[in-house]
């Protein structure tokens, strides 16, 4: 069916006034006749809405800073915090032979409450005196949760005390929840650290190996990321670091040596992947590894970067083969799913991500949108001048970098960039709206109230989201697929991602259990046995 | 796996590693969920709120709706006054429950946000109530925070309206599983006592599917039902961390009689419920319980020699710890390292005095972690592992079989929806022990040791 603004208005019909005039500005219908559509995105929360949204916190320690594995993180809080982000993100990491992994450990400084009275600086300093005697890490962070910020601790100056005292690096993170208007904050105070603490502290000079990159944005949910290095091994790219996924302190601090920083969710390190460009001079290159699509462009765009015969070649060899491999079985699941509808709600970039995969199962997504991306995930980056940073986001801090004087590098010359520019998303990322059909719904933001009325409107055949949201969809009889814990499953990047995609979909359609919803006795006459006899 | 846990036990001050608890607010979200046609709003920034509906959602793999005041950095300095009236306001318009049931985090009780001023001021439509109860995260546990929003169900709700008690029984079940909360009133009924239950969480987190999704489902305890607490001749509570405050409220409040049990878990425990409320109400036990009580013991005889000897760790929440440990000592079994994450001197008491009796010793602890319960079994190797999922990890780097119970659950389903309690939920028990140490028997036998019958 057609969606006008009539039936978003009549959704909103139910909103208080000031209410319905601010959804209105986070919900669109995609029309390409408008030469820009813009979308009002990253402000803060309307209270009581029912968001799906997180906090700063979860954004910096439970995304970024987590999954790095041989640094021990450290939350500064009540117990609270530090409890809800333990291994609740499937950010997989292996343990490296004589190497260290602390992902199963939950470390909190569990204030109480003469620590809120007579301040928690020195509980702290005691947690890392204590995990330094313990755990021997090759490094440490401290997160920030709402109190500390308020009872004014400075977790900076216990960190530089720390690390003076221990001689191993020790970063500290405000990330105190209340900070920006989401996940979001968190992503940029991460990023910031990482940058001005861990990035170029290894002892490299130059790339080890020819076609080195560094993989940004990329978390390994359910393995995602190694399946994603199986190809780009095979092909013959070496990989120095990954951020942060499986990732370690002792392979980001050598970051700034890699040729190419390829950039997988936009939102969460577009600050580390710019700051790497001014500070390093490596370019960095938007690619997606969800679908199979989008997986071959963003090869293909690696292999044009660099420019090389053989790895050109040796792309289109690994993308035959595994082409040849999956398309047989991708076409089983597509007789299954072919026709459908999804909505597809995720955070900050998989909302986008995960539409091409949709489609090449046959499936179209009527309606897509982002917790807490920025307006230039949705509009692409050529609208960040005119964004203008509001009160709810203005303390969070820029970090500006300039051109390193021992590392600084241009990996390419600005005409050779200038023309691959024209061919590929270098530095750029052109996001979600321009790959969206004509009639079909973006909303940043979504709450409950409208994920029901949407549902109402569009009847989708798929809900494509998180955990808070997929039994809402599922009472209703509408198969819900977790897009970001995969439903413990996955991987589902890459080519055998892509596999796993169709049969994990293919399956939430095929289940027999849908089919005992209604109950027998509500459909069939009581006096069935009498009328028949009747008729004898 | 937690191959970085040492052996050696050095005292630690800094904190928690690997919790065995976890903050105030979630159990006041899920109190406030055993409210009919209620929505649980968290007063702070929205990362709490979103925390504790995701996990409790993965406990019960049911919805768990609930709202936030969205706090920003602004409303850290000027107060969070606005952001809860806006919220309020939003809430009646446009998800109309009941009642709102306002819980706070460690922000909104770190800058002193005074709740009952704020609701004084606040739109709040005719016949509709907003509750409220005070849960600092740097305080207590996720069951201190049970107990005080049921605490303040009582406060905002309980009205003594009779000149004489009624005969029914209050009974706050604790913070349990709506499996156990179905069982318990199904002992209850099956005695014939009309009784209240609050908070009762079974037709809300464990709701059917129907093809139809019901932002407030059938269950939930009936305001007008909580009102009248106030009028019943007696309150029970079971568990004293999650159910005595309240109880005591209403006694204060209401003149309604408080008694403290234990929570229901095993034989022992179940018996004392049974003959408290045989006291007060009715003069015999039907033969039916009777039945299932002969039942239990005939099968706790057929299988002891499973049990019998075997030393066992068992972690949790205070109150679910407290009857399990004493079930298992009804067994003959061991209890080794027995350890909750809640502070309060009153488990470790209760744990010792139990232990005296049976003349055995252990190590017990409150506002313990499971890094330290990793140690001990370490220096103490048991044979068995009773406690939430973050047990998995201990079992499987010390390689002992596991028996999932309590509050969280995050990695098998079902289990919300069956009982712990009663003779029911004992001999649930029993048969979720003697399978996970006979399956380990199984594993480890050697060919010509592989038995047919066990």
């Amino acid at each position: 069916m057609a969606i006008n603004d009539k039936h978003i208005d009549a959704i909103l019909e139910t909103y208080p006034a000031k209410v319905k005039r601010n959804r209105k500005k986070h919900i669109l219908i995609k029309d390409s006749a408008q030469a820009h559509q813009e979308i009002e995105a990253n402000t803060r929360t309307i209270p009581g809405i029912i968001t799906n949204r997180g906090c700063a916190y979860a954004g910096c320690k439970g995304v970024v800073l987590g999954p790095i594995k041989d640094m021990v993180h450290i939350t500064h809080g009540p117990i609270g915090c530090g409890y809800y982000s333990w291994l609740t993100r499937r950010n997989k990491a292996k343990t490296p032979e004589g190497g260290q992994n602390f992902l199963s450990y939950c470390v909190s400084t569990d204030m109480q409450e003469s620590d809120i009275v007579f301040g928690g600086e020195k509980k702290l300093a005691r947690m890392i005196d204590e995990v330094m005697d313990i755990f021997k890490p090759n490094a440490v962070t401290v997160s920030a949760t709402c109190p500390v910020g308020l009872i004014g601790d400075d977790i900076g100056a216990v960190a530089k005390a720390a690390q003076e005292k221990h001689g191993i690096p020790v970063l500290s993170f405000n990330c105190e929840g209340y900070k920006g208007v989401s996940q979001s904050a968190g992503h940029h105070i991460a990023n910031n650290g990482i940058m001005d603490k861990i990035i170029g502290q290894g002892e490299l000079i130059e790339t080890p190996a020819c076609y080195s990159i560094n993989f940004l944005g990329e978390y390994n949910i359910g393995g995602d990321s190694w399946e994603i290095h199986r190809v780009l091994e095979d092909i013959g790219y070496h990989v120095v670091s990954v951020l942060t996924g499986d990732g370690s302190y002792e392979t980001i601090k050598n970051a700034h040596v890699a040729d190419l920083n390829l950039v997988q969710c936009h939102r969460s390190i577009n600050y580390i992947a710019d700051m790497l460009e001014k500070k390093y001079g490596t370019p960095w290159l938007k690619v997606n590894f969800i679908g199979v699509t989008s997986t071959i462009e963003s090869l293909r765009n690696m292999a044009l970067y660099f420019g090389d015969k053989d790895l050109i070649r040796r792309t289109e060899e690994v993308i035959a083969r595994e082409l040849a491999r999956i398309e047989p079985v991708l076409d089983q699941y597509k007789k299954i799913c072919e026709g459908k509808t999804a909505f597809c709600f995720v955070g900050g970039s998989r909302g986008h991500h995960y539409q091409g995969l949709f489609a090449e199962l046959g499936i179209e997504t009527v309606l897509a949108g982002y917790e807490f991306a920025h307006r230039d995930d949705y509009e692409g980056r050529e609208v960040i001048p005119a964004i203008k940073t509001d009160a709810d986001s203005k303390n969070i801090p820029d970090l500006h970098v300039e051109p390193d004087r021992k590392y600084f590098k241009l990996k390419l010359s600005p005409e050779k960039a200038e023309e691959l520019k024209k061919r590929i998303p270098l530095s750029n990322y052109p996001g979600m709206i321009a790959n969206m059909k004509d009639g079909h719904i973006i909303t940043d933001d979504l709450n409950h109230y409208e994920t029901e009325e949407f549902i109402k409107l569009l009847k989708p055949d798929i809900f494509a989201s998180g955990i808070k949201d997929k039994f809402i969809p599922q009472k209703m009889g509408i198969p819900s697929k977790q897009l970001h814990s995969y439903d413990y499953s996955g991987p589902y990047a890459g080519f055998g991602g892509a596999v796993k995609f169709a049969e994990d979909i293919a399956m939430a359609f095929t289940s027999p259990t849908w089919n005992f919803i209604s109950t027998p006795w509500k459909d069939k006459p009581l006096l069935e046995g009498a009328m028949q006899k009747e008729g004898h | 796996m937690l191959e970085h846990t040492p052996k050696e036990i050095k005292e630690r001050k800094g904190g928690m590693i690997n919790p065995a608890k976890t903050c105030q607010p979630i159990g006041a979200m899920y109190a406030a969920l055993g409210i009919h046609k209620c929505l649980p709003h968290s007063h702070g920034s929205q990362g709490c709120c979103s925390y504790h509906r995701m996990h409790l959602t993965r406990h019960f793999r049911d919805p768990i709706m609930a709202s936030t005041s969205s706090f920003t950095e602004g409303a850290c300095v000027f107060g969070g006054g606005a952001n809860l009236k806006t919220a309020i306001k939003n809430v009646f318009a446009i998800y109309d429950p009941d009642v709102m049931a306002i819980h706070t985090t460690c922000l909104t009780e770190t800058i002193g946000d005074d709740i009952p001023s704020y609701l004084g001021s606040a739109e709040i439509p005719d016949g509709k109530i907003v509750i409220h109860a005070n849960t600092p995260s740097y305080a207590g546990s996720h069951v201190t925070g049970f107990a005080n929003m049921t605490k303040g169900m009582v406060t905002y709700l309980a009205e003594a309206t009779t000149d004489t008690n009624k005969e029914q029984v209050n009974i706050i079940p604790g913070f349990v599983n709506p499996g156990d909360m179905r069982e318990i009133k199904r002992l209850t009924k099956s005695m014939g006592i009309n009784f209240i239950m609050f908070p009762d969480t079974s037709g809300v987190v464990d709701s059917p599917m129907t093809g139809k999704f019901e932002m407030f489902p059938r269950g939930g305890a009936k305001v007008e039902d909580i009102r009248d607490t106030g009028n019943s001749k007696l309150t029970i509570a079971l568990g004293s961390f999650a159910s005595t405050d309240a109880a005591i409220q209403l006694e204060r409040k209401c003149k309604v009689p408080a008694k403290t049990l234990k929570t229901p878990i095993g034989i022992k425990a179940t018996d004392e419920f049974l003959m408290a409320l045989r006291a007060a109400f009715i003069s015999e036990i039907p033969y039916e319980l009777e039945e299932e009580r002969g039942q239990l013991v005939d099968i706790m005889t057929d299988t002891h020699y499973h049990f019998h000897g075997q030393r066992v760790a068992v972690f949790g929440d205070p109150d679910v710890v407290i009857g399990l440990t004493e079930f298992i000592l009804s067994l003959g079994m061991v209890p080794v390292h027995v350890l909750t994450g809640t502070p309060g001197a009153a488990f470790e008491k209760e744990i010792k005095a139990m232990l005296l009796e049976a003349g055995l010793k252990a190590n017990v602890k409150a506002n313990g972690d499971l890094f330290e319960l990793q140690q001990w079994i370490k220096n103490e190797p048991v044979d068995l592992l009773l406690g939430n999922t973050y047990g998995k990890y201990i079992s499987r780097a010390e390689d002992i079989p596991f028996v999932r119970v309590g509050f969280p659950v995050l990695d098998r389903s079902v289990h919300s929806y069956m009982p712990i309690v009663g003779y029911q939920g004992a001999m649930r028990l029993v048969e979720m022990i003697s399978n996970a140490l006979l399956d380990r028997a199984d594993r480890d036998a050697a060919d010509e040791d592989f038995e047919l019958v066990m």
